[in-house]
Parts: structure tokens; sequence; C-alpha cells
């Protein structure tokens, strides 16, 4: 894979570009908007009631946010089990985007609890845990992933950093460092396949404490499976929208192989969403809810449809065109939709906590926060890709996908 | 790069092996009420809506009175600023026990679902088995409002620095007596002033056996229901209705027997006991990636996470 475009670059170019000065303008508001929010508490600046507790930022930023990261984690799993480990190009942009994603999430966190101001205690204070709150295993993974995925991503800013003869200092932590860092590097990679399939499933058993104010299709105990699988389609389907991206944005044309060679496992990874969620409601005796054609049962057939057809259109024989490629981006599409869907489902639209609360829909305040979140992470996406060697593929004429 | 049939059986494996522990969550242990455990018993045949109750207990516990009522007291719901409300149900009808009055506040629950999911323990059955809220180890998440199966804890929305708010039964403002009971007088400020005594506290086990005997001494007046006896794993509130007057009626949710934590709490004892499995895969994949690094090593190339 050597022949010139396996090798990440720098993308180079200017930084202020003018979708840079538009996400950082948005950021630079939302960090207004969040002074005041900390000054007047969360009521005034959102539609958040003691009925719903739970709005747009854990719901999105959180738990569907950290799943739109998964691409490193999905990744791995799929190139570590069909690929035996071997160093793929799109790597690195994948843990890039998963980091990202992840300190995206933490933010939001921090940004919608209430007291903030006691989280340190949260990893220290090892004694006061409650082993039988999903959340704090969680809460715990989330963090520890968030670290690991930063570490993961050290020694492509080292690989920089030691070609900078005019900062010595840095020059010299990064000698130092990147052989120990590689080293360790196996035993982190495991820790990177091992804390996603952990928190990401269990982010399914964490809203099952609702218990019956959740509608009973999602009540069951297979959602942390459910949410497993929507994980790794939604991480996939992420790397390959992603990948599309910088081939039009950047013009990088990479080694997009892997991604139809890893369509196979997506087909068995998606029916068996299908298949388990669809044997699941029939076995429970809970057929009737899928017919009752209210908003429920819509979204029940919608999440099964944003599964079974992706699973489909990659099941057609490859015609080895482009059209291979526009089917690819379509599936992932649905995929990436369809585990957003599942996800806002389970926290949001399945949630009922009685009839006299309104439904809940979040503020002004609460989208543009969210907005602004999004902008800041791909403003510091942007950047690094320019500034450090992430992406691979030559900037040049068309080469085959 | 060769997609073996293999390679896609192990990935449905993978995700099998997770889902294992749907198949087969083990039931919790029940829980029973601390022997120690007090409680209160509501009867809604004996209350006439006077409110003493709401009164008292913003006294007792520095509640501001709601920002909608400045002439008097008059709260809608249970809120940060009222743990304890009366509520008036008119069933519509002319006939008898159409209409009836409701007093909600925390049902402290035997297997509280606020306890089960704070992950600090803020919320945590202490003396008596009362429910109550520590502010030092909360973070503000509401995990405990989501999964509150009666809608108990509030969080003070306008607040900088918010507290999550409900019924301890006076328990943290009073302090105890040696008997075990709760303040000067022995009780809630609720039941202390109840001209009609249709809120009574005392120890779980005799306002159980009280419930009971009320409802075999009047078979006509009561609907045959305990409520709070079975719901959610069973609540140390108890309460009693008219005839003709479901519990549903009265806003209390109809639940079963099963406590709200069991599902959740048992899947997640099930897939995760011991720790076993999360460090038994993390050594097998480990092992694999350290493996295949060492291999790629030797035919030098190049291997990334």
């Amino acid at each position: 894979m050597n022949n010139g475009h396996g090798v990440p670059r720098p993308v180079g170019g200017p930084i202020m570009t003018p979708v840079m000065k538009l996400c950082l303008a948005l950021a630079g508001i939302t960090a207004l908007l969040l002074i005041y929010r900390f000054l007047v508490g969360l009521g005034p600046v959102t539609n958040m009631t003691d009925g719903h507790p739970w709005g747009l930022w854990i719901a999105f930023d959180v738990v569907t946010g950290t799943a739109l990261a998964c691409g490193g984690y999905a990744i791995a799993l799929l190139i570590f089990v069909f690929n035996k480990g071997k160093y793929h190009p799109l790597v690195r942009s994948a843990i890039l985007t998963s980091a990202l994603g992840y300190t995206l999430g933490a933010i939001g966190v921090i940004i919608d609890l209430g007291r903030p101001w006691w989280t340190w205690k949260l990893p220290i204070f090892f004694w006061t845990w409650n082993l039988d709150s999903v959340q704090l295993e969680v809460a715990l993974c989330i963090m520890l992933y968030t670290a690991v995925l930063w570490i993961e991503m050290a020694p492509v800013f080292m690989e920089r950093w030691e070609q900078e003869d005019d900062k010595p200092k840095l020059q010299e932590f990064s000698r130092k460092w990147t052989p120990i860092l590689m080293k360790a590097m196996p035993w982190l990679i495991a820790l990177g396949i091992v804390l996603p399939t952990m928190h990401q499933s269990s982010l399914g058993s964490m809203i099952l404490l609702a218990g019956p104010k959740l509608h009973p299709l999602w009540l069951t105990p297979w959602l942390p499976f459910f949410f497993l699988i929507s994980c790794i389609a939604m991480g996939y389907g992420m790397v390959v929208l992603e990948t599309m991206w910088s081939r039009t944005v950047y013009s990088r044309y990479r080694e997009t192989s892997i991604l139809t060679a890893l369509s196979p496992a997506m087909v068995v990874v998606l029916l068996a969403w299908v298949g388990v969620r669809l044997f699941n409601v029939v076995a429970t005796g809970k057929t009737a809810y899928l017919f009752n054609l209210d908003r429920f049962s819509i979204l029940f057939w919608l999440e099964v449809l944003l599964f079974l057809v992706p699973a489909i259109i990659l099941m057609l024989k490859p015609t080895r065109t482009d059209r291979d490629r526009g089917r690819l981006f379509m599936a992932s599409g649905m995929m990436v939709t369809g585990g957003m869907l599942h996800r806002f489902t389970a926290y949001w639209f399945a949630y009922n906590p009685g009839e006299h609360w309104n439904l809940y829909f979040p503020s002004l305040f609460e989208i543009f926060v969210t907005v602004g979140l999004i902008a800041a992470e791909v403003a510091a996406f942007m950047y690094i890709i320019k500034k450090f060697p992430i992406l691979t593929g030559r900037p040049s004429a068309a080469l085959p996908t | 790069m060769n997609i073996s049939r293999r390679g896609a059986l192990k990935v449905a494996a993978f995700g099998a092996a997770t889902a294992a522990g749907a198949r087969k969550a083990e039931a919790r242990e029940k829980k029973m009420a601390p022997p120690d455990a007090t409680g209160m018993l509501y009867d809604a045949t004996l209350c006439i809506g006077c409110k003493a109750c709401v009164a008292a207990c913003r006294d007792a516990n520095d509640l501001e009175l709601e920002e909608s009522s400045t002439l008097y007291d008059d709260p809608v719901d249970l809120s940060a600023n009222t743990c304890n409300i009366i509520k008036f149900y008119d069933g519509g009808g002319d006939g008898e026990g159409e209409v009836s009055f409701v007093k909600q506040q925390c049902m402290h629950c035997i297997d509280p679902a606020c306890a089960a999911a704070c992950m600090m323990g803020s919320f945590q059955k202490r003396q008596n088995g009362i429910v109550t809220w520590k502010p030092d180890r909360c973070i503000g998440c509401r995990y405990c409002q989501v999964a509150c199966p009666f809608g108990i804890p509030k969080f003070e929305w306008n607040s900088p620095i918010p507290a999550m708010v409900k019924c301890q039964m006076c328990l943290a403002k009073a302090g105890t007596t040696k008997e075990g009971q709760l303040n000067e007088v022995g009780q809630p400020a609720c039941t202390e002033v109840c001209p009609r005594k249709a809120v009574i506290y005392g120890p779980y086990e005799e306002l159980k056996a009280e419930a009971l005997r009320r409802i075999a001494e009047n078979p006509d007046r009561y609907e045959d229901h305990v409520y709070g006896l079975e719901e959610a794993g069973g609540t140390q509130v108890l309460y009693l209705t008219a005839k003709g007057v479901p519990f549903a009626k009265l806003g209390l949710p109809e639940l079963g027997p099963e406590p709200v934590p069991a599902l959740p709490v048992g899947l997640q004892h099930t897939i995760y006991k011991g720790f076993v499995a999360p460090v038994a895969v993390y050594g097998i994949v480990a092992g694999l990636v350290w493996r295949t690094r060492r291999q790629h090593d030797a035919a030098g190339e190049e291997v990334g996470a």
C-alpha cells in the first residue's frame, strides 16, 4: 500500500477560509451564550422541564453524537476482525473524528449538568460509586475513552512536532515519547475496542430505567444490543460519508476498497439488527403495537426500514462503476439516519412522562448551542487535517476508487 | 482483502455475546423494607382538602411560595418549591364517591429508581428507609427524574446552583430522637398538622396492618386495594381510596409489582458480573492486536489503530 497515496500528509493551504470563519463565529457566539446559561441556570434558556429533564443536549450531543463518532470504533473493530489489524489509511481520520466527536459529547454533558462543579469527583471518589447505576459506567467509560482517543492521536501530532526544529522542547518531547507510545499502542487499541463496546451498549441499558415512561416497543432488554449494533452502523456510515466529503472538498482520492469490502459484514450487522428487533417484538407479545398506526408504530417501522434498506442496497451485485459509490453513499446515509432515529426515539420521542406534560421540543437556544458545538468540531477538524498528517491519498487527478 | 464467511460470523458472534445478557438477565433479589422502616398512610376518604399539610410542609422545609401564588399559597403541582400537595379530583358525575382529594409527595420506594440511577449515591435510602438527597455528590444529571415512575424529584431549573428537591419525610430537617422518630413531636410536618388524621405516620408494618384493617372493617367504604403494597416493588407511603374512585384517577400510576430498576440493573449486573466479561474481552483483543503487530513488524509493515 506504500505506493504514494497510503501515506498521510497535511492538506496545507490557508486556514482562514470562509467556512472556517463561519464555524469560528458560530462557536464564539455559543461560548457567549454559555456564559449566560451558567449565570441563570437551565430553566430560562432551555425547554426542559421536570417532566422532560433530558433534552436535545443529551439526546443529540451525547447519545447520538458519540455514536456518530464511532467511526474509530467501527473501523478498528471491522479492520481488526477482517483485516487482521493491518494498517489502513482510513484509520487516522476516523480516529480524529471520533476524538473530536467524543470531546464534543463531553462538553455537551458539562453544559447540560446542573451541578458540573462536582464532576471531578466522579472518576476519583471510587468508594462512592453506585454500581447499580448504568449511567456511572457510561460516564466513566466515556471519560476514559475520550482520553484513549487523544492518546491514540498523539503520535500523529508528534510526527509533525518532531520536525519542528525551531521548537526544540516540543521536538525533544516528541522524540522521547513516540517510541513509548508506539509500544503501548496495542494495549490502547484494545481499550479502544472494549470501551465503546461497553458504553455504547450501556447507553441502551441506561434509558431502560425510565421503565413505564418508555414506550413498550423500546422497553426491551435487547436495547443495549440494538444500541451497540446501531453505533457500528453509524460509525461505518460516517467513515464512508467523511471519506466522500474529503474526496469532494479536498480532492483526496483515497483507498476506499476496504469500505466496499467491509460491506458484507455490514449486511450481517444490519440484518441481525432487523431480525432481532422484529423477533423480539413478536416473541414478547407486543405485535399489536406495530399496527396501531400511531406515531410509535410509524417510528418503529421507519427505524426498521432505515436498517433494512441499506442492507439490501449493500447486497446488490457490484457494477464496478461509479454507481457502486453512489449506492455506498446512499446506504451509509440511511444507516446514519436510522441509528440517529433509533437513539432519538429511545431518549426523546418514545419517552412519555405522563399526559399532563407537554411534548418537548428544544428551544432556539438549545439548538444554537448544539450547532455551535458542531461548528467548533468542524473547525478543529479542518485545522488539524491542514496542519497534521491525517489524510492519505494524493490531491491529484482522478484515481480509481 | 478477502472477506470470508467466517469473518462475517465473527462480527455476528461479537454482537451476540454482548446480547447474551439480554436473554438471561438475572432476576434481581427482591428488596424488603428495612426493619426500622417508617412510612405514611394517606386515607383519601378522610381528607377534607384543607391543605394545612401543604402549608406546614412549606414552613418545615423553608420552601418559598410558588411564584404564581403571591396572594396565598396555591400550587398546582409538585415543584422545586412544593414537596407536598393536595389535589382535587372531580369525576363529573352526580353519584357519591365521584370526588376525592389526593395527597402527593415522595413515595419512599422500597427499591427506589432514583437511588439506582444516582451515580455517587446522592439519593439513597437512609435512616428508617427514607429516601433522602445529599448535595455534595450530585452533579445535576437528572437521571433520577428520568427514573422515578412517580415523577417526584424536582430540579431547580431557575437557579445557577440547582438542587434536587423532594419530600424527605422531614428527616433532613428535624433530627431524630432515640426512638428512631423524627422531630420533637415524632413525625413529619404534614402528618403532625392533619386535623382529620387523613395522613398518619408510623412504623411501616403497623401502617400496612392498619390499612388492611380499615378495608376489612369497611369494605363498602374503600376500594379493595392498598396502593403501595405491591406497586413498583412496594412503597413506604400507602394509600387508601374511596369505593368507586380508582387510584389511577387520583394520578397514582398503574404499576406492576416489578421494581423499576429490576430490568436495567439486573441486565447490567448480568453482563458485567464480577467484571469478568470486559476484562476477558480486553485480554483477548489486546493479545490478538499485539500478536498481529509482531507479525507485521517481522514483515516490515506498519500497524495502526
